[in-house]
C-alpha cells in the first residue's frame, strides 16, 4: 500500500466528510447552546438535555421506540434465523428466488411499504397502535436478520449438522450445541442491525402507528410542525450517537470476521 | 456375534427419478477394511451415507449385526463418520471437538480427559488440546476428525475420501497410519475413494462400483490380477483392452493372430474383451515377438518407462525399465497366463 498520500487527495476527503457531517456537527453543537437561538452561540449549557428528560411526551415516545425496537428485533431474529436455515438447506433455485423475494422489502420505498401495511391493517380490521407498529417493524427487520445469518451458514462445512448427529447428538442437541453457536455471530449482528433499523425508521412507523402511540421520530415530526425546539437538537444528538455506536459495533464485528478468515487462509 | 457386521440387501436409491444405486448387495465382516472404489458419481458416497443413516434407501434392507437398521437414526447407530471436509466444529477447541460425543453421552469428566488424551496420542497430536481447530493444517484437522470419531469406540468407522484434500506425500503417510490404527483398534473400516492405489494399498476387500452398480468385490490382488470385466481392468491400474474372439477353450484370436491362453468356459467363437497389463507385455527383437510394431512414444515415469507401440490398428501400452528409441521396430511377447479374457460387460450393453 502507498502510505504517502497526495495533499490534494487529503483535502478532497476532508471536504467530502465536511459536506456529509457538517449538518450533524451543527446540530450537536447547538444542542449544547445556552439560548434558544438557532444562529447564535451564547454559551455552553446542558439545559436542553434537562428539558428533554422532563418532557413526558418525548420520554413516552422513547420508551415506545425502545420497546418496539427490542421486541421487533427479538422476534425478527427468531423468524429470520429459522428462515435462513430453511433457505440454506433448500434447493439452489428455490433459494435464489426466495432470497430475492425476502430482500424486496429492503429495496422497496419505505412509503410504499408503509402505506401497504396501513392498508393491510385497516383491511383486516387491526386497530392501529402498538401492535400494528410492532408487526410493521418485525416485517421490515426480518430481511436484515436473514442477510446477516446466511453468510455464516455458507461458511459452515456442509456436513456440520450431520457430524453432530453422527457423534450421537439428537437433532435438537445438534442444533443447540453446534449449529446455533456456529451461526450466533451472524444472529447477534442481525439483531443489532434490526434494532438500528427499527430506531431509525420514521416513514413506516408514521403510517402504521395509532394516535396515542408515538415513536421518537414520529413525535419529533409532529413537534417540529410547531417549530423546532432546541430540546429536539438534544434528542437528535442522542439518537445519532446511539445509531452510530451500533453501526460501529456491527462493522467492527464483521471486520473482525474478515480478518479471522484471512488469518485462517494463511 | 454374527459373521457379517453389516449387510446391505438389494439396496436401491433414487434421487428425483434418477437411479443412483441399483441392487447393491454387500456384506462386511467384523474388523474388515473395505474400500468402495469407483469414479465420481458411481454411488460410493451414497452407499456410505446409507450405512451412516444420512440417507434412506428407496428399497432394500440394511442389517447391522443381523438387526434391521433402516429406521435407526444416525445418532443411535454404532457407526461414526470421518467426513470429506472433516466438518470439525470451529467454535470448539481441539479438546472439545474430540470430547463432543462423550459429553453428549454424559461421560464423567475424568474419563473424558483420559479418552481424549489417549486419542490425541493415537493420532500423534498430543499437546494440541487447547489449539483452535481453524489454526490447524489440513493433515492435522484430518487427524482430529479421526480422533473425534474413534473416541466414541464405534463398531464401524466410515471414511468418505478422507485423504482427498491432502498432498501426495502426506496422503501416503496417512494411508499407512490409518491402516495401523485400524489394525491396532480392531475396528471395521469402510472407506470411500476414487484413488485405486489407495484402495489397493490399504484394503482387505475392494468393492469396485460404476454407475450405481457393484462391478466386482475381491481382495486387492484378486481384483488386480483377475478383473471381472473391462471396466474394472481399466479402472484398476492401466490396461490394454482389445476386442477378441474366443475360438475354443484355451485359444483366442486378437490383433490378427491366434494366441494360447488359460481361460475356458466361453462359447465357441464368442466375442470377448482381451485385457493385457502394460507390464506384462515384453519388448523383444522383432523376429522373436508374437506381434511386431513401431515404438511411437516414450515417457519416463520414475520407476519405469511407459511406451506406446503401434501394431496395425492397435496401439499397445508397454511398461518397461529399459527404454527404446522412438521409431524402432520391436516385437511384443505375452505369456498365456497374462492374457485375461472377459465377457463383454452386460451391464454396459443394457445402459448404452
Amino acid at each position: 500500500m502507498n502510505k504517502k498520500r497526495h495533499p490534494l487527495s487529503v483535502l478532497y476527503s476532508v471536504f467530502i466528510f465536511l459536506f456529509l457531517y457538517a449538518p450533524i456537527i451543527v446540530l450537536i453543537v447547538f444542542s449544547f447552546n445556552e439560548s434558544k437561538s438557532r444562529g447564535r452561540w451564547t454559551g455552553f449549557s446542558l439545559r436542553w438535555y434537562q428539558e428533554l428528560f422532563d418532557n413526558s411526551t418525548l420520554m413516552d415516545a422513547l420508551k415506545t421506540t425502545l420497546a418496539v425496537a427490542l421486541i421487533s428485533s427479538a422476534i425478527a431474529v427468531i423468524i429470520g434465523t429459522a428462515a435462513a436455515l430453511g433457505l440454506h438447506y433448500s434447493k439452489k433455485r428455490i433459494r435464489n428466488v426466495l432470497m430475492n423475494v425476502t430482500s424486496l422489502p429492503m429495496v422497496n420505498a419505505d412509503i410504499v411499504t408503509g402505506i401497504s401495511l396501513l392498508l393491510l391493517f385497516t383491511f383486516i380490521g387491526l386497530k392501529l397502535g402498538f401492535v400494528s407498529l410492532l408487526l410493521a417493524h418485525i416485517t421490515f427487520n426480518i430481511p436484515y436478520v436473514i442477510l446477516s445469518v446466511m453468510p455464516k451458514l455458507t461458511q459452515l462445512d456442509n456436513n456440520t449438522f450431520e457430524a453432530a448427529l453422527d457423534l450421537g447428538a439428537t437433532p435438537l442437541q445438534a442444533f443447540f450445541k453446534v449449529m446455533l453457536p456456529e451461526i450466533s455471530p451472524g444472529i447477534v449482528t442481525g439483531f443489532i442491525l434490526a434494532f438500528t433499523m427499527s430506531i431509525d425508521d420514521f416513514v413506516i412507523s408514521f403510517f402504521t402507528t395509532g394516535a396515542d402511540v408515538n415513536t421518537l421520530s414520529v413525535a419529533i415530526y409532529s413537534m417540529t410542525r410547531r417549530g423546532i425546539k432546541p430540546e429536539i437538537n438534544a434528542l437528535s444528538t442522542l439518537m445519532f450517537i446511539t445509531v452510530l455506536t451500533l453501526l460501529i459495533v456491527v462493522n467492527v464485528r464483521s471486520g473482525r470476521d474478515v480478518q479471522k478468515r484471512e488469518k485462517e487462509r494463511h | 456375534m454374527s459373521e457379517h457386521l453389516i449387510r446391505l440387501e438389494n439396496i436401491h436409491k433414487d434421487y428425483g427419478g434418477k437411479q443412483v444405486l441399483k441392487s447393491i448387495n454387500l456384506s462386511v465382516r467384523d474388523k474388515e477394511f473395505v474400500t468402495l472404489l469407483g469414479p465420481s458419481g458411481c454411488g460410493k458416497t451414497t452407499t456410505l451415507r446409507i450405512i451412516g443413516g444420512f440417507e434412506t434407501p428407496t428399497a432394500g434392507v440394511v442389517y447391522f449385526d443381523e438387526k434391521k437398521y433402516n429406521d435407526v437414526p444416525p445418532h443411535k447407530r454404532q457407526v461414526n463418520t470421518v467426513f470429506q471436509r472433516y466438518a470439525l466444529f470451529p467454535h470448539l477447541d481441539v479438546f472439545e471437538n474430540i470430547a463432543f460425543g462423550l459429553r453428549i453421552r454424559k461421560t464423567p469428566e475424568k474419563e473424558i480427559k483420559e479418552s481424549v488424551s489417549s486419542m490425541l496420542k493415537l493420532v500423534n497430536l498430543s499437546g494440541y488440546e487447547k489449539r483452535s481447530v481453524t489454526s490447524l493444517s489440513g493433515g492435522e484437522q484430518q487427524r482430529i476428525a479421526i480422533a473425534r470419531a474413534l473416541v466414541n469406540r464405534p463398531r464401524v468407522l466410515l471414511l468418505d475420501e478422507p485423504l482427498g484434500a491432502l498432498d501426495l506425500k502426506l496422503r501416503k503417510e496417512m494411508q499407512t497410519e490409518l491402516k495401523q490404527i485400524q489394525t491396532q483398534l480392531g475396528i471395521t473400516f469402510i472407506y470411500v475413494t476414487h484413488d485405486q492405489e489407495e484402495a489397493l494399498t490399504m484394503s482387505d476387500t475392494v468393492v469396485v462400483m460404476k454407475r450405481g452398480r457393484i462391478q466386482q468385490v475381491g481382495t486387492p490382488i484378486g481384483i488386480y490380477n483377475e478383473p471381472a470385466n473391462a471396466f474394472v481392468a481399466d479402472f484398476i491400474g492401466e490396461s490394454n483392452i482389445v476386442d477378441g474372439i474366443m475360438n475354443e477353450d484355451l485359444v483366442c484370436t486378437f490383433a490378427g493372430r491366434t494366441f494360447e491362453c488359460t481361460d475356458r468356459g466361453f462359447e465357441k467363437n464368442e466375442n470377448v474383451d482381451v485385457v493385457i497389463r502394460p507390464e506384462d507385455l515384453k519388448m523383444v527383437p522383432p523376429e522373436e515377438g508374437m506381434l511386431q510394431g513401431i515404438v511411437e512414444s516414450v515417457v519416463f515415469k520414475g520407476v519405469h518407462y511407459e511406451m506406446t507401440v503401434r501394431s496395425g490398428d492397435i496401439v499397445w501400452l508397454v511398461q518397461s525399465t529399459l527404454p527404446e528409441v522412438c521409431g524402432t521396430n520391436v516385437g511384443l511377447k505375452v505369456a498365456p497366463f497374462d492374457i485375461h479374457i472377459m465377457r463383454k460387460s452386460e451391464a454396459e450393453d443394457e445402459e448404452d
